[in-house]
C-alpha cells in the first residue's frame, strides 16, 4: 500500500480498481448494461441515481456475493494485481472478502443476525479476519465501537441487534467494514439512518480511516451535496447504465446528461418550496428501450435514442452518453 | 390550550382533565402523549461473568400533540428515541409511565376495539424490508389491505395494485416478485404503497423516503402533499432531512436523548433554532462543495448515565453554570413555540457563533464547522 499523506490525493497510473463493460442479467432482467468506471488508489468515488438502478448490485458484484447460478455476468472488473474478480473461486474471495474490499450493507438491520449479540458479531469477524485471540478481539471491537460514536460500548456489546436503534445498527455496520483496514471499501449508504450531525461524523471517520491507508472508497449516496462533499468523482446510474461520469464539481455544477440534470433538479434544500419532477419511472425490463435507457423519460430525447444506444464517450474530464446533451455552459 | 399542535406548556393533569371532562370528541386531538417514559432494562457486563441490570429510558417526559390535519416532522439524534415514541404513539409498545391517548382515550385499547384504528392510520416503518413478510409477493402485500378492509372487489384487485405501483414509481412487473429480487429503494416504495392502500387518514412514517435518490423521493413528497392538501392528511414523519421535514411539514420537533427539545412552526425553527442542539443539526445539513465539518464535539452521553442538568450540557457551545444544575423543561418562547433550554439562543448569539470567519453562506446558514469554531 502506498503511503498517502492526508491532504495530497495520490492518483497512480493503474487505478485500484477498473470494471469494463460490465453486464448483469437475472432471468430475462439485464440489470446491469455495460457499466464501465475506474478508481484510482487513495481516490473516493460516488455512485449516484435511481432507485433500483444498479448500484448496490456492483458492490456487490465486487464482493463476490452474486453466485454464478444466480445471474450471468460479462465483462470485467480488475482489482489491481487479480485480473477479473468475477473469475475468482471461493478460495480467492476468501482472501479478499472483508479482508481487501469491505462493504458497508445498505439494510444494516437485515445484514446484522438478529440471533447473536453485536458483540458476538463483532468479536467473530475480527477473529476471523485478523486472527486475533478472544481478548485482544474484544478490546479491539470496544475501540471500533468507540470510534463510531456509540455511547456505552461495554453494555452494546451484550445487546442483540434489535434492542439497538437503526441508526446504531448501521454504525456497527461501518465499524466492522472499517475493522480489517480494507483497500476498498464499499459504503452502500453508509449513512441514510443517520442523523446529519452523526452522518458528518461517520463521513469524516470514513474519509480519514481510507486517507490514511491511501485506500479507496465507493460511497453509494443520494445525497448529491454529501456527494460534492466527500467524493472525488462522481458516476452517475439509470437503470443498469452509465449516464454520465467525472469530477464531482464539474458534475454537479454543469450537468451535461438530462438525466443528472433531473437529479440536480430535484435537490431539496431547507426552505425549497416547489419541486416539480416529471411524472414516470423506469421502464420494467420487458419493455427497455433497446437505446438510451432514460429515453422514455427524457426531454431532450431525439428520434435516434430509443433504438440506438449513446456511448459513454469522453469530453474534457469527464463521460457523457448522450446523443443530445445539455449544453457546456 | 395554545392554538399549536404541539404544546408543551399546560401541566398534564389540567391537560387531559379539561379535554375528555368538556370537549366535544372532534376537538380532541388525534394523538397525545403525556409525560411519557419508556424504560428499556439492558444488562450490562460489570467484569468477568458479572452483569448487573440497568434501566435505559429511551424517553422521558415526552409530550406531543398531534391534530387532525396536522404535518409534524420528527427529527433528531440517533438513539434519541424516535421510534420508540413512535411505538408508544401506536400503541405497539406500553409506556412506562405517562399516558399515549388517542383521541382521548388510551390508544392501546382504542387500537384493540376500533375496528377503524387499523385502517385509517397506516404506518411505515424505519426497517422496511423487515417490514414486509418475505414469502409473499409484492402483489399480495399490497392486496392484503385492500382485500382485509374489503375495499375492492376480488376482480379489482390488480388494477388497484397497479395503480398503487405506479403511484410510487414502480413498474407494474414489479407485483410478481418477491421483496428479495427488490432494491433497497423498491422495497420502500412498496412499504408506502402498502401504507396507502387503505386510504389511511393518518400516516406515520419513519424514515420512509431515506435511501431513495431525489427524483423519486421528490415525487413521493409531492403524492404527500397532494394526500395532506385534498384529503386533510395528518402525518408524522422521522426524517433526517432538514430538507424533507421543511417541504412536507408545517410543524418539528427536535429530539435528543429521549427529549423533545424544541417544537414550532418548521421554518421558525430551522431559519432561528433556539435551542443549540437545533442549531447543531441545521449547521450539519450536507452543503454542496463545504468541508465536512464536525458540528458537535465531545462524546455523546450514555443514556445510562445522564448527564446532571440539562442532558446536553456536556456539548452545548453555550453552557453556563446554572445548566447543569437541573434539567430544563419544554416551555413557550414565542408564538407556537417551545424550547428546553435555560438559555434559549438569540438572534445575535447565533450570528455571533457563525461569524469569525468570513462566508458567503446567509447570516442563518454559516459554513463553518463549530469544531473549528471553539478551537
Ligand atoms: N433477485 C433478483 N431478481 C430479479 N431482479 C432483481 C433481483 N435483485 C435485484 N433485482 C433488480 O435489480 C435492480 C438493481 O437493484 P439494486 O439493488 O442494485 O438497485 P440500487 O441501485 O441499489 O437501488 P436502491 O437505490 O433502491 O438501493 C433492481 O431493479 C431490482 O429490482
Ligand atoms: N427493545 C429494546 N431493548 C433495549 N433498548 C432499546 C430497545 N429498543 C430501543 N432501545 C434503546 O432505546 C433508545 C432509543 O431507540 P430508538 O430506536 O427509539 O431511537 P431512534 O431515535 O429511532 O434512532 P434512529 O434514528 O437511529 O433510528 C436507544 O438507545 C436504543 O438502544
Ligand atoms: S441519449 Fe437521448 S434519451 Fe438519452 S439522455 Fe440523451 S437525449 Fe435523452
Ligand atoms: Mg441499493
Ligand atoms: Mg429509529
Amino acid at each position: 500500500m502506498t503511503g498517502v499523506s492526508s491532504d495530497v490525493v495520490r492518483v497512480d497510473a493503474a487505478p485500484l480498481l477498473a470494471i469494463d463493460g460490465l453486464t448483469l442479467e437475472r432471468g430475462q432482467s439485464r440489470i446491469l448494461d455495460g457499466v464501465s468506471l475506474t478508481l484510482g488508489r487513495g481516490e473516493t468515488l460516488a455512485l449516484v441515481g435511481e432507485s433500483g438502478a444498479g448500484k448496490s448490485t456492483i458492490a456487490f458484484a465486487l464482493m463476490g456475493l452474486i453466485g454464478r447460478t444466480e445471474a450471468r455476468i460479462a465483462g470485467k472488473m480488475r482489482f489491481d494485481e487479480v485480473d477479473d474478480l468475477a473469475s475468482l473461486n471461493e478460495r480467492g474471495w476468501s482472501r479478499l472478502r472483508g479482508r481487501r474490499i469491505a462493504m458497508v450493507f445498505q439494510d444494516a438491520g437485515a445484514a446484522l443476525d438478529p440471533c447473536y449479540t453485536v458483540g458476538g458479531q463483532l468479536v467473530s469477524v475480527l477473529r476471523r479476519q485478523l486472527g486475533l485471540g478472544k481478548r485482544e478481539a474484544r478490546e479491539r471491537a470496544l475501540a471500533l465501537l468507540e470510534g463510531v460514536g456509540i455511547n456505552d460500548p461495554e453494555a452494546r456489546l451484550s445487546a442483540y441487534p434489535h434492542e439497538l436503534s437503526g441508526g446504531m445498527q448501521q454504525r456497527i455496520m461501518v465499524a466492522i467494514a472499517l475493522a480489517c483496514n480494507p483497500e476498498l471499501l464499499l459504503a452502500d449508504e453508509p449513512t441514510s439512518a443517520l442523523d446529519v450531525t452523526i452522518q458528518a461524523q461517520i463521513i469524516r471517520l470514513i474519509l480519514t480511516e481510507i486517507r490514511a491507508r491511501g485506500a479507496s472508497c465507493v460511497f453509494v449516496l443520494h445525497d448529491l451535496a454529501l456527494a460534492s462533499q466527500s467524493c472525488d468523482r462522481i458516476v452517475v446510474l439509470y437503470a443498469g447504465q452509465v449516464m454520465e461520469a467525472g469530477p464531482s464539481r464539474g458534475i454537479l455544477e454543469n450537468p451535461r446528461h438530462p438525466y443528472t440534470r433531473l437529479l440536480k433538479s430535484c435537490v431539496l434544500e431547507i426552505g425549497t418550496t416547489t419541486l416539480d419532477p416529471p411524472e414516470g419511472g423506469v421502464p420494467s425490463y420487458d419493455d427497455m428501450p433497446a437505446g438510451c435507457r432514460f429515453a422514455t423519460r427524457c426531454p431532450n430525447a431525439l428520434q435516434r435514442c430509443v433504438a440506438e444506444r449513446p456511448p459513454l464517450a469522453p469530453e474534457g474530464e469527464r463521460l457523457i452518453a448522450c446523443f443530445n446533451p445539455e449544453p457546456r455552459s | 390550550m395554545s392554538e399549536t399542535s404541539l404544546a408543551g406548556q399546560v401541566p398534564a393533569a389540567a391537560t387531559h382533565g379539561a379535554e375528555t371532562g368538556a370537549m366535544a370528541p372532534h376537538d380532541l386531538p388525534l394523538f397525545e402523549l403525556l409525560d411519557v417514559e419508556k424504560r428499556f432494562t439492558i444488562t450490562r457486563p460489570t467484569g468477568f461473568l458479572k452483569r448487573e441490570k440497568r434501566s435505559l429510558a429511551a424517553l422521558d417526559g415526552v409530550r406531543l400533540t398531534v391534530r387532525r390535519g396536522a404535518s409534524i416532522a420528527l427529527v433528531g439524534e440517533s438513539g434519541s428515541g424516535k421510534s420508540t415514541l413512535l411505538r408508544v404513539l401506536l400503541g405497539l409498545a406500553e409506556p412506562s409511565d405517562g399516558k399515549a391517548l388517542y383521541c382521548g382515550q388510551p390508544v392501546n385499547e382504542m387500537r384493540a376495539r376500533d375496528r377503524d384504528f387499523a385502517r385509517s392510520v397506516a404506518m411505515i416503518y424505519q426497517d422496511a424490508r423487515a417490514s414486509l413478510d418475505p414469502r409473499m409477493t409484492v402483489k399480495a402485500l399490497i392486496a392484503e389491505p385492500l382485500m382485509h378492509f374489503g375495499l375492492c372487489g376480488r376482480d379489482e384487485v390488480d388494477d388497484r395494485v397497479r395503480a398503487l405501483l405506479a403511484r410510487v414509481g414502480l413498474p407494474g412487473d414489479i407485483a410478481a416478485r418477491y421483496p428479495a429480487a427488490l432494491s433497497g429503494g423498491q422495497v420502500r416504495r412498496v412499504a408506502i404503497a402498502r401504507a396507502l392502500a387503505s386510504e389511511p387518514t393518518v400516516l406515520i412514517a419513519d424514515e420512509a423516503v431515506s435511501g431513495l435518490d431525489v427524483s423519486t423521493q421528490a415525487q413521493l413528497l409531492n403524492l404527500l402533499r397532494r394526500l395532506k392538501r385534498e384529503m386533510g392528511l395528518t402525518l408524522l414523519f422521522i426524517t433526517h432531512d432538514l430538507g424533507v421535514a421543511s417541504y412536507l411539514c408545517e410543524e418539528i420537533a427536535i429530539m435528543y436523548l429521549g427529549r423533545i427539545v424544541e417544537t414550532g412552526p418548521t421554518g421558525a425553527v430551522l431559519s432561528a433554532p433556539a435551542h443549540p442542539y437545533s442549531l447543531a443539526l441545521r449547521r450539519a445539513a450536507p452543503e454542496f462543495f463545504a468541508p465536512i465539518t464536525d458540528p458537535l464535539e465531545g462524546e455523546i452521553p450514555s443514556p445510562l448515565d445522564l448527564p446532571k442538568g440539562c442532558r446536553f450540557a456536556t456539548r452545548c457551545a453555550f453552557v453556563e453554570e446554572d445548566c447543569r444544575a437541573d434539567e430544563p423543561v419544554l416551555a413557550p418562547i414565542a408564538r407556537g413555540r417551545s424550547v428546553a433550554c435555560r438559555h434559549p439562543l438569540h438572534e445575535a448569539e447565533r450570528s455571533a457563533f457563525s461569524s469569525g470567519v468570513p462566508s458567503p453562506a446567509p447570516p442563518d446558514r454559516p459554513a463553518t464547522g463549530g469544531a473549528e469554531l471553539s478551537a
